[in-house]
């Protein structure tokens, strides 16, 4: 009886360090969100607006409406997905700069399979096998460019900060070539680099009648859960993680490393393939020259806010896509430009990223851990 | 001599003639470190021309009190009394300046400079805008000179033995002017000849009048070469005492507050077949460097093979190569029999390999993870602690608490982090991850470095105890004294080479020293 009376009291106690560290967790990034929004005021009201209508009209332009919720949803989707993609590479210790490109990529082989596969085959294929093939064409093209930097990482020491930016050069040249010459939509009205539309048997529906949000949001919240699985439920995501934490360690637990680190690269890359393939499958029904341009950087930013956590991500994607979202309404109601969003979103990443400024300003005592952004060149 | 002491800490105002020669006092030195107190009201004081040896175990306080004195931290409360006048010391500058000067323990030196200019360092002697190197030469050969020092001012430090790159660094405080000198460990890193060196050293200095502060942790050391010796333990200072009043058993026991078993309780036993062959074996280190020459050994189930030698003769090298850390240049490995060499680590560990790495909280622990965590880092991929690609948390959690209590760890739950355990409960996690399984080949590197008398003693009967159960350990540790109680058998490295094989009872500890320092080769 006292023994287990005991352990319940040490279990609670657990329980206890455990919320308190997730209190902490969350708490730097909230002042962070909040000190933005407060700076960000300011620079409204500098540009002669007033921060309170602004923020109002951004406030309804996200969430006032089902219609606004909607569209919400419809921008975090791909900031979810590349989020996690972000995050995911962070927790094995990788920077993935790259999602950008590997986006690119698997939005272009996407709907290369959405509008090409039927005519190719000659036959009608079925939603049920073609979506699945869409989606997972995009996922393995984003797979196989981030795969590259990961394996260049793994044995030559190349750095994959550097070569994922590279990648990213070659992704998006690509993209535009193919995009304006063999894959461009063959309609004599259309005059942007664009490809034909895919197939109705390609299309992920909406979830609701009348809306453009989609199944690829609930998806999004579907893979956020597996990739949090993943990483702590699974030996692979110990694996990643302990190489992540310490490679040196990883090496000596018999773990590969290289292998681990192309594979994390790969799984980086999958997801990062998603964000692109879901734009195209379930929203634009066509990969279009610059829809996708910023995501795959702003979910460096979304990885980072979100501490590096699904959950997290989850939460800083659709703060993020509220933000674009409502600009438009708020541009509308006080005429103050979109361009203050990106404003606020680099002083948010600007201040998480320099925790320090977050702690001295609210005089947060420091935790030991932190996101291992990067290690030394080489290493 | 001890009523001094007593006096001075009696009577508060001035003193006379016996006082004068008091130059440093640390007066009710308190020093609060976030959940550790880690000096408590501590008095200590060094009188001119003496050699004080600090004696404690690690973690006791003594660096602390260190780093106050020469002003690393600032103390919460009590006072530093320099030559009779309060001082208030922010940073070394300050204690530069009232002549106390620092021996660290990692040597604080820039190899590709000259020893000439690692001294001018931070107080460069400058003439018409550039370095005046002469100047300071003929400063440090008069030095040199005067104290028998023995340091050219134009090597390379990087070139220089650690021996003597420790002399450039007391070189560097009496360049300063220092009367007080303090040295933190110094005879870590020296083979005994020339902690011998060293000590003669201390005494020429100590006879111009030179005081000496001597941190250690090793009993004998601070008998054979001290005036005086305070022992700390948990902060607080225990008692000072005179060498020839007292003796390595009550400083023990000062030191760790109970009894201590300073010889391993290790019964005679049979060894069995060789478990681990090493033929020929070669090994690069990472500057590509050939640092392990040809070296073959074997060790037989149930015995102890301890390899002796000054850090940096390729021991490391050599552990890596037969663990798997690193790919060996040539040579062969066999474990039981079967071919392992160039083997990654997985295949060692199945092949019933146990490894206690030198850097524990390099290779052995991942301290950003739970204790539980760390407790299976080497077997989480199989059952119990993962079905079908899944983590069984309780599988996990149960490992833990037996190991815990089977090992005693002292760690407030399964779930803290390994980064927040001391030192020695740091390696016992790695210890017991490491020593539950069954193995037959055990390969502990340094297994007791920084740890405390306790922790010690404990891993010490833990790896007798694999022994007596037929394992064969391969003990790596630059502590001759810990070669000397755990093996059976005992090599010496040097120079990448193993330069003599004998038994435990035939060796002697001159002679052991005596081919640490490589005197074969000279007389060869």
């Amino acid at each position: 009886m006292a023994k287990s009376a005991e352990q319940t009291t040490s279990q609670s106690h657990d329980l206890r360090q455990i919320l308190r560290a997730s209190m902490d967790a969350l708490l730097v990034p909230l002042l962070a969100v909040l000190t933005a929004m407060i700076l960000g005021g300011l620079v409204i009201a500098f540009a002669g607006g007033n921060p309170i209508y602004a923020y109002l009209g951004l406030f309804q332009g996200a969430f006032g409406s089902t219609k606004a919720l909607s569209e919400t949803a419809v921008w975090a989707t791909p900031y979810i997905f590349a989020g996690l993609a972000v995050a995911l590479a962070f927790k094995g210790g990788l920077f993935n700069i790259g999602a950008e490109g590997q986006l690119a990529f698997g939005a272009v082989v996407s709907a290369l399979i959405g509008y090409a596969l039927p005519d190719l085959l000659g036959i009608s294929l079925p939603a049920i096998i073609h979506i699945p093939l869409a989606v997972g064409g995009g996922m393995l093209a984003g797979a196989l460019w981030a795969a590259i930097p990961g394996a260049l990482k793994a044995y030559t020491g190349g750095h994959e900060v550097i070569n994922t930016i590279m990648m990213n050069y070659i992704a998006l040249n690509m993209t535009s070539f193919l995009l304006n010459a063999p894959m461009k939509d063959p309609n004599p009205l259309n005059v942007v680099a664009r490809t034909p539309s895919i197939a109705e048997s390609a299309r992920i529906p909406p979830l609701f009648e009348g809306f453009r949000v989609h199944w690829g949001f609930a998806l999004a919240l579907l893979v956020a859960f597996l990739v949090w699985w993943l990483l702590w439920k699974t030996t692979l995501g110990f694996e990643i993680r302990t190489v992540g934490a310490n490679p040196d360690a990883a090496k000596y637990a018999g773990i590969n490393v290289k292998r681990t680190i192309v594979l994390t690269m790969a799984l980086s890359g999958l997801l990062a393939g998603l964000a692109g393939t879901i734009e195209v499958t379930a929203l634009n029904y066509r990969h279009e020259l610059g829809f996708s341009v910023g995501y795959g950087f702003d979910a460096i930013a979304i990885a980072l806010l979100g501490k590096t956590h699904p959950l997290g991500v989850v939460i800083a994607a659709i703060l993020f896509g509220a933000m674009r979202n409502g600009a438009t309404r708020m541009q509308f109601l006080t005429q103050i430009p979109v361009d203050i969003i990106s404003v606020i979103q680099a002083l948010i990443l600007l201040l998480v990223a320099a925790e320090a400024i977050i702690r001295y300003l609210y005089r947060l005592r420091a935790r030991e851990e932190r996101v291992v952004l990067t290690r030394g060149w080489g290493g | 001599m001890t009523e001094n002491y007593m006096l001075s800490e009696a009577r508060p105002e001035p003193r006379r003639r016996i006082e004068t020669n008091i130059v440093l006092e640390a007066k009710g030195i308190t020093k609060q470190f976030p959940g550790v107190l880690a000096n408590d009201k501590v008095n200590f004081d060094l009188r001119k021309g003496e050699i004080h040896a600090l004696l404690g175990e690690n973690g006791a306080g003594k660096s602390t009190l260190m780093n106050l004195i020469y002003g690393l931290h600032r103390p919460d409360k009590g006072d530093v009394i320099v030559n009779g006048k309060t001082a208030a010391i922010h940073s070394p500058n300050d204690s530069i300046s009232l002549g106390i000067g620092m021996v660290h323990q990692h040597f604080m030196l820039i190899p590709v400079f000259t020893v000439a200019e690692n001294v001018m360092l931070g107080d460069e002697t400058i003439k018409r805008g550039a370095l005046d190197r002469n100047t300071v030469a003929a400063k440090i050969n008069e030095i040199s000179k005067q104290y028998g020092l023995d340091a050219d001012p134009n090597a390379l430090v990087g070139d220089l033995p650690v021996g003597l790159q420790q002399r450039v660094e007391i070189v560097k405080t009496l360049y300063r002017n220092a009367e007080i000198v303090i040295l933190d460990e110094p005879t870590a890193v020296l083979t005994p000849q020339e902690a011998e060196d060293l000590f003669r050293i201390m005494r020429d200095l100590t006879a111009r009048g030179v005081s000496i502060i001597f941190i250690t942790h090793k009993l004998k050391e601070a008998l054979a070469i001290a005036d005086r010796i305070t022992v700390m333990r948990a902060g607080r200072v225990i008692n000072t005492v005179l060498p020839s009043e007292t003796d390595s058993a009550q400083l023990a026991n000062m030191m760790v507050g109970r009894q201590v078993i300073l010889t391993v309780d290790k019964k005679d036993h049979e060894a069995k077949e060789a478990v681990l062959k090493v033929e020929n074996l070669s090994v690069r280190d990472q500057r590509d460097l050939e640092t392990v020459h040809h070296v073959s050994f074997f060790v037989r189930g149930g015995e102890v093979l301890g390899i002796a030698g000054v850090q940096g003769n390729g021991q490391t090298e050599l552990s890596e190569a037969l663990t798997g850390l690193r790919h060996p240049t040539g040579g062969k490995v066999f474990i039981s029999g079967h071919d392992v060499t160039g083997k990654p680590p997985r295949v060692m560990t199945e092949t019933g390999l146990a490894h206690i790495p030198e850097d524990r909280q390099r290779h052995g622990l991942v301290m950003s993870y739970s204790v539980a965590d760390n407790m299976a880092l080497c077997d989480y991929y199989h059952p119990p602690f993962s079905k079908r690609g899944v983590i069984q948390p309780k599988a996990l959690d149960e490992n833990a608490r037996r190991l815990i209590s089977a090992f005693d760890v002292r760690t407030p739950s399964p779930f803290v982090n390994a980064g927040k355990l001391s030192g020695g409960n740091q390696q016992k996690v790695i210890v017991a991850r490491e020593l539950s399984r069954s193995v037959k080949l055990v390969i502990a590197n340094q297994p007791t470095r920084g740890l405390d008398v306790g922790s010690i003693e404990y891993i010490h009967s833990v790896i007798v105890k694999m022994r007596d159960n037929g394992a064969a350990v391969l003990l790596v540790s630059a502590e001759l004294d810990e070669i000397m109680a755990l093996s059976d058998r005992i090599a010496v490295m040097y120079r990448g080479q193993i330069v003599a094989m004998v038994e435990t009872k035939k060796s002697t500890r001159e002679q052991l020293g005596l081919w640490m320092a490589g005197a074969h080769v000279e007389t060869a």
